[in-house]
């Protein structure tokens, strides 16, 4: 039987039926059209499906969308604050040369934003733990954690 | 050499907005009213005869739209090398037989994905198991149960080099050795699942959206296999989530989605799972690598003596290619007067090996750069004095195979000694530390056409309009690499516009001129962006005439496009704007637009590349002497690509490349049982993440490369080879274990430590 859930993402206020089986993943890409957020894995080892679940990084892939019902859901098209065109993150992982083919970035952005809301100013060490459940095969991860470093820098 | 406006600049990614707001479309996010969903049923066993399959209950599912197997599609084989159809082994479902764990049998359209699911355990396959070869030394014995029928001896394909008096050199040498080196199966592990979307219009035409690295190729083999014309198909690729060569050929999903497109007049999608891409994918080549190298005394090469056998899987794929380059790398880097090279490429009931970043390279390499170390070892030489005595330089031949042009492998070697503080480091005999070498050279896009392709090897259209933008049009792929900035930097560079005033359309098989390869080799630049100059210089030929007549110059003068004008050199007042050069053209010709074509095909460059890129790198390790676990501390590294277009690319490449280095030196491995890929999750398969990542300082050592676009070459693919085997250098320095197999696992350092004693 299907469940209607109301999701809450990016602010905006979604009635949904979803079948109980179905993940945050599926429901944001497939129902809401929602697809910055990706699906690199489905079993919770990439990174790319992050989204922030009331200021959590959750893998979307291993979340069901019923659990995400009520919950203040962010994904990537809802970085920016209102009103600005790009989140200092966004800024600073295009200036640095931090994207390539791009299927990470939406996780990364979302797990830096993470890291940045409870640790202002962190270490090298601190951005790499931290991001180091974010799988990128393009970057090597240097001109990525050099953009968080730099985020880091403009959000002061 | 000439001073760049805007090539050799850091420019942002034209693509990086779309990326960082989550707006660019990658094949999957695309959803057209109607579309199926797509599933395909593997083969669960390596090498079986199918007997019979019902498919029955499977189409009874309400919901389900389609399902085929072999028995309903056009019995056409296909495969990459079109030039020998001999070497054309695949079906898109399979037919008779399956060969590997994961082969495709059927597939089902239904109304969304989880019928789809629910249709493939519906059908039943009745299988004849066979005897099944997992390994080239099974595979080769005598009496093997054959892959392929009609290939005995499972030898799909040999490649030979030879030249110089191998044997005699071997009889003058001091010093011989001979060495056998394994490489182990590693995945691509592009982020991005591969996924098609197909759509067939009202006259039957198809339109297929793919996540691929070679548009035209899919165009073309898919007309084929689906008995259509090349022209009433159109393949459109988006954006790309990375491909290393993983995602060149046409695969089975594609073909499935396009022919069920038209059977159920529907869009159909296909997208795959991790799972299939780990268990049943592509991956690069295992070889079995049998080196002997001679030297004289003081360390001059006298000859090589190489054998590669390759476990192909059961396919051929790419595999013929990669058999040809690791011949053509196993000659490379140093001067050989006498080589001799023997591949063979055997069918396994594996999933097929294909291309991969290196293409060849990172085997061949590993085996040769380490046996340099080992014969710098025991002939009492500094292994960078041993390999600056040998190594090539430019003007060097490799008969029948290439000319070298530019070559700054010496430079490389000097450099990457000084950064690394190599002569003091070597010496240190710090407990469980060590630093080690190794080098690469690589490609800049292929010669040889297996494709057969009537077209020239890129092409660029460009139109010029009176309000100072271009629009480019070009089938070269960006599937991540950076290619779409590049080629824009460079048209920007030629006509002296900026990035903003040039539209760009790429990769769609009916938009864009035919015809251009794709992105593999490390061609692109190279080849895709001498299209864009030659296209550009034809614009700016008519550009010059109808300044020069307007403003009357002297014939000698020179002009020249620059800062959005046209002008004579140096004179912008003798000089209009690039737009009303433009209109200015048009008027001449009566209204005609301004459009012109420009190509790229290599000529007399010999059978590999054009071009030949150079690098060597240091690795320092500390290995945890109880453990065996190794930390790479630092890499340095020092590199030849000649003009550098662009550089926060050309870096984001070299770091991407130790990524992927360091994953086939220390962590990544496909592991099998059987037929069976055991680890089929990131969770077991491991690439290194952020925190595994050492310290990394690279220098460029300038050249220009002559047929390069602006001097450019080849960046960031063949540096994935160097890093394995200086990392198992250092490890050798650091614990007295020589890896001989890849990877370097802590259970080998401790019992290679252990047998030292
Ligand atoms: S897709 Fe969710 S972690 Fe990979
Ligand atoms: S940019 Fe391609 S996976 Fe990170």
């Amino acid at each position: 039987m299907k469940h209607v859930i109301e999701l809450k993402v990016n602010g905006d206020s979604y009635q949904v039926a979803v079948d109980p089986w179905r993940t945050l993943n599926e429901v944001l890409r497939e129902d809401l059209n929602l697809t910055g957020t990706k699906l690199g894995c489905g079993t919770g080892d990439c990174g790319a499906c992050t989204v922030l679940l009331d200021g959590r990084t959750v893998s979307s892939c291993l979340t069901l969308a019923v659990e995400a019902a009520g919950k203040d859901i962010r994904t990537v098209e809802g970085l920016a604050p209102s009103g600005e065109e790009l989140h200092p993150i966004q800024e600073a992982f295009i200036e640095e040369g931090a994207i390539q083919c791009g299927f990470c970035t939406a996780g990364m952005e979302l797990s830096a934003k993470y890291l940045l809301d409870r640790n202002p100013a962190p270490t090298e060490r601190e951005i790499r733990a931290s991001m180091s459940g974010n799988l990128c095969r393009c970057t090597g991860y240097d001109k990525i954690v050099a953009a968080v470093d730099a985020a880091a820098r403009k959000m002061k | 050499m000439a001073a760049f406006d805007i090539v050799g600049k850091g420019v942002p990614r034209t693509d990086a907005r779309a990326k960082a707001t989550g707006s660019a479309t990658y094949t999957d996010d695309i959803k057209l009213p109607g579309m199926l969903h797509g599933r395909l049923l593997r083969s669960p066993v390596a090498h079986a005869r199918i007997l019979n399959i019902d498919t029955s209950r499977a189409k009874a599912l309400p919901g389900v739209k389609s399902v085929i197997t072999g028995a309903d599609i056009p019995p056409v084989r296909y495969g990459n090398w079109r030039l020998f159809p001999n070497l054309q082994d695949e079906y898109a479902l399979a037919r008779d037989k399956v060969r590997f764990i994961g082969d495709e049998v059927a597939a089902v359209a239904a109304v969304d994905r989880d019928t789809a699911e629910e249709a493939l355990g519906l059908i039943s396959v009745e299988y004849e198991e066979l005897p099944a070869v997992f390994d080239v030394d099974a595979a080769m014995r005598r009496g093997a149960p054959l892959v392929h029928d009609e290939v005995e001896g499972n030898v799909s394909l040999d490649r030979k080099i030879r030249y110089g008096d191998v044997e005699s050199a071997f009889k003058e040498a001091d010093y011989v050795r001979k060495d056998t080196f394994t490489v182990q199966a590693v995945s691509h592990a592009y982020l991005e699942p591969c996924s098609s979307v197909a759509q067939c219009d009202q006259d039957g035409r198809i339109t297929l959206w793919t996540s691929t690295q070679v548009p035209y190729i899919v165009q073309c083999l898919l007309a084929s296999t689906l008995k259509m014309r090349e022209n009433d198909i159109r393949v459109i690729k988006p954006t790309v989530g990375g491909g290393f060569g993983g995602k060149m050929e046409l695969r089975p999903w594609e073909f499935c989605a396009a022919f069920m497109a038209r059977s159920t007049g529907k869009p159909v999608k296909f997208t795959l799972t991790r799972r299939e891409e780990l268990a049943t994918g592509r991956r690069r080549h295992p070889m079995k690598l049998i080196s002997k190298v001679g030297f004289k005394k003081d360390g001059t090469l006298l000859a090589k003596d190489l054998k590669i056998l390759l476990d192909g899987g059961a396919y051929n794929a790419m595999g013929p290619t990669a058999t040809f380059l690791c011949g053509n790398f196993g000659a490379m880097l140093y001067r050989y007067p006498a080589y001799r090279f023997l591949g063979l490429h055997v069918y396994t009931n594996k999933p097929p090996a294909s291309a991969m970043r290196g293409f060849g390279a990172p085997q061949s390499l590993f085996a040769s750069e380490t046996q340099m170390n080992l014969a710098a070892e025991e002939l009492g030489i500094d292994p960078i004095d041993l390999r600056l005595k040998n190594a090539q330089v430019p003007g060097d031949e490799i008969p029948d195979v290439a000319t070298i042009s530019s070559c700054g492998f010496r430079e490389c070697l000097e450099n990457v000694a000084v950064m690394s503080d190599w002569k003091k480091k070597r010496k240190s005999k710090k407990k469980g530390y060590g630093v080690g070498i190794g080098c690469y050279s690589f490609i800049s896009g292929g010669v040889f056409n297996w494709f057969n392709t009537q077209y020239a090897f890129s092409t660029a259209e460009v139109r010029a309009f009176a309000d100072g933008t271009v629009h480019l049009l070009t089938m070269a792929s960006d599937i991540g690499q950076g290619s779409d900035t590049v080629l824009k930097q460079i048209l920007a560079e030629e006509l002296g516009l900026a990035m903003q005033d040039i539209r760009l359309t790429t990769a769609d098989t009916a938009m864009t001129p035919q015809a251009d390869l794709g992105t593999w080799g490390s061609r692109v630049t190279l080849m895709a962006g001498n299209a864009v100059i030659d296209a550009a210089r034809q614009i700016k030929e008519q550009l010059f005439g109808a300044v020069s007549a307007r403003f009357n110059l002297n014939v000698i003068y020179d002009l020249e496009c620059k800062g959005g004008r046209v002008q004579a050199v140096g004179k912008p007042e003798r000089g209009v704007s690039f737009g009303e050069a433009v209109a200015m053209v048009q008027k001449t010709n009566r209204g005609k637009a301004l459009v012109v074509r420009g190509s790229y095909t290599p000529r007399r460059k010999g059978l590999v590349t054009p071009a030949f890129s150079f690098g060597a790198q240091v690795a320092e390790v500390q290995v945890d002497q109880r453990t065996g676990l190794v930390d790479v501390k630092n890499m340095w590294t020092a590199h030849d690509c000649g003009t550098v277009i662009n550089s926060k690319s050309v870096e984001g490449q070299l770091e991407g490349s130790l990524h992927m280095g360091l994953g086939y030196a220390l962590s990544e491995q496909l592991v099998m049982d059987g037929g069976v890929t055991v680890n089929d999750t990131f969770l077991d398969y491991k690439i290194p993440t952020a925190l595994d990542m050492p310290h990394g300082v690279s220098a460029c050592v300038p050249t220009y490369e002559p047929e390069g676009p602006m001097g450019a070459k080849e960046a960031g693919e063949g540096m994935v080879s160097p890093t394995a085997p200086a990392i198992a250098d250092a490890v050798h320095r650091a614990t007295g274990y020589r890896c001989m197999d890849l990877p370097i696992t802590p259970e080998k350092i401790l019992s290679g430590m252990k047998n030292k004693g």
